[in-house]
């Protein structure tokens, strides 16, 4: 009998709900396999995807995306042993893991931590609560290549709004197979969007883009480069989340910033005793 | 297949003042027009569409898409202030930039055409108006020539008509001849485009022959459909009106335009359609008097296209009108 022949993967991109190869066909070799290498008109579909999904997804309950978080958590542990064939340790499979639960336990509770009733002098209940920003272009750190992505992508989507994220170049299976979890969870198609490719080539575009409301450039190493990218998303005045200044502990406790930084606050005054 | 239907046309030179004489040399002259060979004609709009238009020749053609647009609003819930709004849109369709070209015409419902008749005054934007019931055109012709001579007398210069279907598809075909006849005389100077609604005609055979019935009968234009039925516009269909329009104006001398209308969405679609006018019938029809797409969402998205021309990132649909 003859030997059996693998099925080999082609890592494609991860554009509304599905796996599209680079319009432009190109690809690169990472790992000894090919990996498709975006382009500015990919980056104008994922957005186009990710504008698309916000209606559904901020109008969503807070309730009900802890839900679809916690599932996806859940396949993510069902996929461990594939992220550790890719070459991620394990205790940072676990930590991504953890991560992700983490942000989606945060669902339903960052309304009541970072809402308020205001004190007022008139007849009026006045509140102000917190919400998402639309869509979020996001450059993610090559290092750690799982647990750096998780720690961007997670607390963005948690409060509602939709990503499209610019993988590290050197580190894109992991980022592949994380869509590959996030297309079998019951994440709305859109939400997420993940690029492969040279995010030096594609962030330009992203960072350009008017119908993007804000940028999170954690992955952006050089600092010439991040200002470029600032004044370009200056354009329509994208919230911009820096690169952070020194080397970051991705193990420590995340905090609540990543959350509150693509949230914006909605105060209302509502009549009262009338 | 051409040349086949240059014979016929050629041959037909003669007495096309005759073939409506009565239905029977109606129907031998409209049964005697060449098949459409169907693989053939959507394999060539598929290849057709392919082209790449790029940097340049892609701004021109985005402005010229634009100065082709009927910038249209057929819904039950049309009000004045929509049509005001959308007859601004026309004048002006990107506010940011005074080159952007204003757009062919503004299509409405007759009841509305005394407000867009208004809000157009002095601009030269064209009024259509869309008349005889439509959508369906089921109504009796005393009814749909009221209707068209109101329309008119409203301030329309021009009449998008529907053709009576049911009357075609059972092969009365005099019958939907004398209807288009009597509604030309009503238009009066007003232009006439006669809609197919080919999503109804089922075959592209039934498309080439109720073109040329349309022609025959005196329409100015032929427009594919109502954007009330499914199947709307499409690019082989297209493909087969732009070659009647070409074979027809070989046998008579006479140029008709063409209308696709339903469904275009986007910049690129609309290209394509300009690659299929270009190719098909030449550069005589690349002009707003000669083709016109139906449309109301596509003109964001041409504005869209351009402002990324111009200013060299992406756009969103958050700068442009709801309409």
């Amino acid at each position: 009998m003859s030997e059996r022949v693998a099925v080999r993967k082609t890592y494609k991109l991860f554009i509304g709900g599905k796996f599209p190869r680079s319009e432009s066909g190109r690809s690169y070799p990472v790992q000894n396999t090919n990996v498709s290498l975006a382009s500015r008109k990919d980056v104008r579909d994922a957005v186009q995807a990710a504008r698309a999904a916000v209606a559904g997804w901020s109008g969503a309950t807070a309730y009900n995306r802890g839900q679809v978080l916690y599932r996806v958590a859940e396949m993510l542990e069902g996929r461990r042993d594939q992220f550790v064939g890719l070459g991620v340790p394990t205790v940072e499979v676990d930590e991504a893991i953890d991560r992700w639960v983490w942000y989606a336990g945060w669902a339903d509770k960052i309304a009541q931590v970072y809402g308020n009733a205001n004190p007022v002098a008139g007849p009026y209940f006045n509140l102000s609560a917190p919400e998402p920003t639309g869509v979020v272009g996001v450059v993610a750190p090559a290092e750690p290549a799982l647990l750096g992505l998780v720690s961007v992508v997670a607390p963005t989507i948690v409060t509602g709004n939709t990503v499209v994220v610019l993988v590290a170049e050197t580190a894109p299976l992991p980022a592949v197979t994380l869509a590959e979890v996030l297309a079998t969870s019951d994440l709305p198609g859109g939400v997420v969007n993940l690029l492969t490719g040279r995010p030096a080539e594609t962030a330009p575009w992203l960072a350009g883009h008017m119908d993007v409301n804000a940028l999170d450039l954690t992955g952006v190493t050089d600092p010439g480069f991040a200002a470029e990218l600032e004044r370009a998303a200056a354009g329509n005045l994208k919230r911009v989340l820096r690169p952070p200044a020194g080397p970051v502990d991705w193990y420590a406790d995340p905090g609540l910033g990543r959350m509150t930084a693509f949230l914006e606050t909605k105060t209302v005054w509502h009549p009262k005793g009338i | 297949m051409l040349a086949r239907m240059t014979a016929t046309a050629a041959s037909a030179r003669s007495d096309l003042t005759e073939v409506a004489r009565s239905e029977a040399t109606l129907r031998s002259f409209l049964h005697g027009l060449p098949g459409v060979d169907q693989v053939g004609a959507e394999q060539r709009a598929a290849m057709l569409a392919t082209r790449s238009i790029k940097t340049t020749a892609k701004a021109w053609a985005i402005d010229l898409a634009i100065r082709m647009v009927d910038l249209t609003t057929l819904e039950g819930a049309d009000t004045p202030g929509k049509v005001r709004a959308l007859a601004a849109k026309a004048r002006r369709p990107d506010p940011a930039d005074p080159s952007c070209p204003a757009v062919a015409a503004v299509c409405v419902y007759p009841r509305l055409v005394p407000v867009a008749a208004e809000a157009l005054r002095g601009s030269g934007i064209h009024l259509a108006s869309v008349a005889t019931a439509f959508p369906s055109g089921q109504a009796p012709l005393e009814v749909r020539l009221a209707d068209t001579r109101a329309a008119v007398a409203a301030g329309a210069d021009e009449i998008d008509m529907v053709i009576n279907r049911g009357a075609f598809l059972a092969g009365r075909y005099l019958e939907v001849f004398e209807e288009i006849v009597a509604v030309k005389a009503a238009c009066g100077d007003a232009h006439l485009k006669v809609i197919l609604e080919t999503g109804e005609l089922v075959t592209y055979d039934n498309v080439r022959r109720a073109s040329w019935l349309a022609m025959l009968a005196g329409a100015d234009f032929i427009k594919t459909s109502t954007g009330k039925v499914p199947v709307a516009a499409t690019l082989p269909v297209t493909l087969v009106m732009l070659e009647a329009v070409r074979d027809f104006r070989d046998a008579t001398g006479r140029q008709v335009g063409v209308k696709p209308a339903g469904g275009i969405r986007t910049a690129k679609d609309a290209i394509r359609y300009l690659v299929l006018v270009n190719e098909t019938a030449g550069e005589d029809w690349l002009h707003p008097d000669r083709f016109r797409f139906g449309a109301s969402s596509l003109l964001n998205d041409l504005l869209m296209q351009r402002t990324r021309l111009r200013t060299g990132v992406y756009s969103g649909p958050d700068y442009f009108t709801l309409d």
